[in-house]
């Protein structure tokens, strides 16, 4: 049952009731949105990019928990960072929730760090990553559905 | 090919002595159900998805490899007769366990989603053309919506939707408006993966045949659940699969009626499916070896023979009493739940409660569940038009079979009563 618990923070549960930066932000230009069709969560993202960098970002649709926690949390995380820095978050993130069990989460990941006993529940892992996939399509300004198998 | 003798004495004995039914004494045949999971006894509630197999599947299918295996209909020597009989007389107790008329009508297949692809081709091709219509209902799974799409797609015909009111129960009399001139078929499911609803087959058959509409039943969800009888409902062509029928995955079955599959053109070429082949031209098989090509799976069909064995020993009525009033027990304990609404409330239901719990996502719930023992399906059931029309994306289903006592559900309630805990942080 502690397995629980680290799976839902209350750090997540609270971003679960009351997620943050939902809908498109003013001026937004790149969407892209994001499909797990295993579970039926979708979900869109909506950004502002100005010089590379994350200007404001927005998100909105359905899912559990855990998605729609990591959705409310990234998009406090990516605000104002740069593409290089968002791909680096990434990165962590990922490791963070597939890599060895037991390594620190690096401290550049900030709050994302709640995410980490996710890595116990590895069908879960595609909730928690369906949000950031669909992210990379809108900056990669691929207009295409992204989907999480 | 006749049935052995060995093999119809051993189905009449199967029937001959149903002992009272006891889900107690059923479970014990179930060795998988005595395990723990994340150290909490496992309570297996998706035999939707997939039905469990008894000891007596199990040693059946060894036995067979053991002593009895061999490629079929082709060898002289012992074995392969053997093999053969094992075969042949597994496709005599399907045929009196769906009240078939003969055996020749029991095709076997992968499951029951190739035998409905096996008749959108045969049979659909050649009857549906440019402007014609299949008719499905709502609350069909993909696998009788697809193969329609997609033969209706192939031929520039339309697929129509007969509709659910909000209990889930099939509108007759919208099915009946929907009944054209030009519906060349009816595709409608027996009883709903998603919502449970038992369909009155024989009714909707009667309402189609009056048109000249014929009419594909299909019993995946049926059949561990309710006596079949195909003569009885009328249909042209009843499906299952095994795997949820307490026997081995990768095999099914289709029931024709043996004017339409005679009538069908093959539905793949190969070995077992001929009579003669030159260069020149092929002479099929009579049906139902026109429809089996190549080696089937053979230990598939022996193990499917010994689930339907061990289901008419514990008496299908018996078994199908015991479920309903587990149905009603849990649909009663889970509508007590503050915040729970169950989707899918027809009258006439069989062994499955879907439901959504408000605020949870249903992934969160199959996730807490999990972590005290208990399996539940979560999602869309491969019936995403159903989700649609109840308005939710997903629903946590709890499906029950001959093994689940009341003990399944009081661990079921205690295990929403947790998510409930755990979610308000």
């Amino acid at each position: 049952m502690s397995e629980l618990r680290e799976l839902y923070q209350s750090v997540i549960l609270d971003h679960n009731r009351k997620p943050r930066n939902t809908g498109a932000p003013e001026g937004a230009n790149r969407l892209a949105s994001g499909h797990n069709p295993l579970c039926g969560d979708k979900l869109s993202v909506f950004l502002r990019v100005e010089d590379d960098r994350v200007a404001d970002v927005g998100f909105e649709g359905s899912g559990c928990a855990i998605s729609t926690a990591s959705a409310s949390l990234m998009t406090e995380a990516v605000k104002g960072r740069t593409r290089a820095e968002v791909e680096g978050l990434f990165g962590g993130f990922h490791e963070l929730l597939t890599g060895e069990r037991g390594a620190a989460p690096g401290p550049a990941l900030g709050k994302l760090a709640v995410f980490a006993g996710v890595r116990e529940f590895p069908v879960r892992v595609k909730c928690a990553t369906l949000a950031w996939h669909t992210l990379r399509a809108a900056l990669a300004g691929s207009g295409a559905t992204v989907k999480t198998e | 090919m006749k049935p052995g003798s060995g093999a119809t004495r051993q189905r009449a004995a199967g029937r001959a002595e149903p002992t009272t039914f006891s889900a107690e004494r059923a479970r014990r045949d179930f060795p998988i159900l005595d395990q723990k999971i994340h150290g909490q006894p496992l309570v297996f509630l998706d035999s939707a998805a997939s039905a469990q197999k008894p000891r007596q599947v199990i040693d059946a299918i060894s036995r067979f490899y053991e002593r009895d295996y061999a490629n079929i209909h082709r060898g002289v020597y012992d074995l392969s007769l053997r093999a053969t009989r094992a075969f042949e007389g597994a496709r005599e107790r399907v045929r009196a366990f769906l009240g078939a008329r003969e055996a020749r009508e029991i095709v076997f297949t992968r499951g029951a989603s190739e035998a409905i692809n096996l008749v959108a081709s045969s049979w659909g091709r050649p009857h549906v053309g440019p402007g014609d219509e299949v008719l499905v209902t709502h609350m069909e799974h993909h696998s009788n919506i697809v193969p329609w799409q997609m033969l209706c797609g192939e031929r520039g015909a339309r697929l129509c939707v007969a509709p659910i009111d909000d209990r889930g129960e099939l509108m007759l009399g919208e099915l009946e408006r929907r009944l054209s001139p030009r519906t060349r078929l009816l595709a409608v499911t027996h009883v709903s993966n998603a919502l449970g609803t038992v369909v009155p087959v024989a009714e909707v058959v009667r309402l189609a045949h009056a048109r000249g509409v014929p009419v594909l039943v299909d019993g995946a969800q049926a059949v561990p659940h309710l006596r079949v009888d195909v003569r009885e409902i009328d249909c042209d062509f009843y499906c299952f699969s095994g795997h949820k029928l307490f026997g081995p995955s990768g095999i099914g079955v289709l029931y024709g009626k043996a004017e339409h599959l005679e009538a069908m053109p093959p539905y793949q070429g190969g070995g077992e499916m001929i009579l003669s082949v030159s260069f020149e031209e092929t002479t099929y098989a009579g049906i139902p070896h026109k429809f089996e090509a190549g080696t089937p799976h053979i230990a598939g069909v022996v193990g499917l023979g010994a689930a339907i064995d061990y289901l008419e020993s514990q008496g299908i009525e018996a078994v199908a009493a015991h479920e309903h009033a587990l149905l009603d027990y849990a649909s009663e304990r889970l509508s007590a739940l503050p915040g729970l609404r169950l989707v899918g409330t027809a009258p006439g239901k069989a062994a499955v409660v879907s439901f959504v719990l408000e605020g949870v996502h249903p992934h969160d719930v199959g996730t807490i569940l999990d972590q005290q023992g208990i399996a539940v399906r979560t999602g869309h059931h491969c019936a995403q038009p159903v989700m649609e029309r109840f308005g939710v994306p997903a629903t946590v289903r709890a499906s029950f079979a001959l093994y689940n006592t009341r003990a399944d559900v009081d661990a079921l309630v205690r295990g929403l009563e947790k998510v409930r805990e755990v979610m308000s942080g």
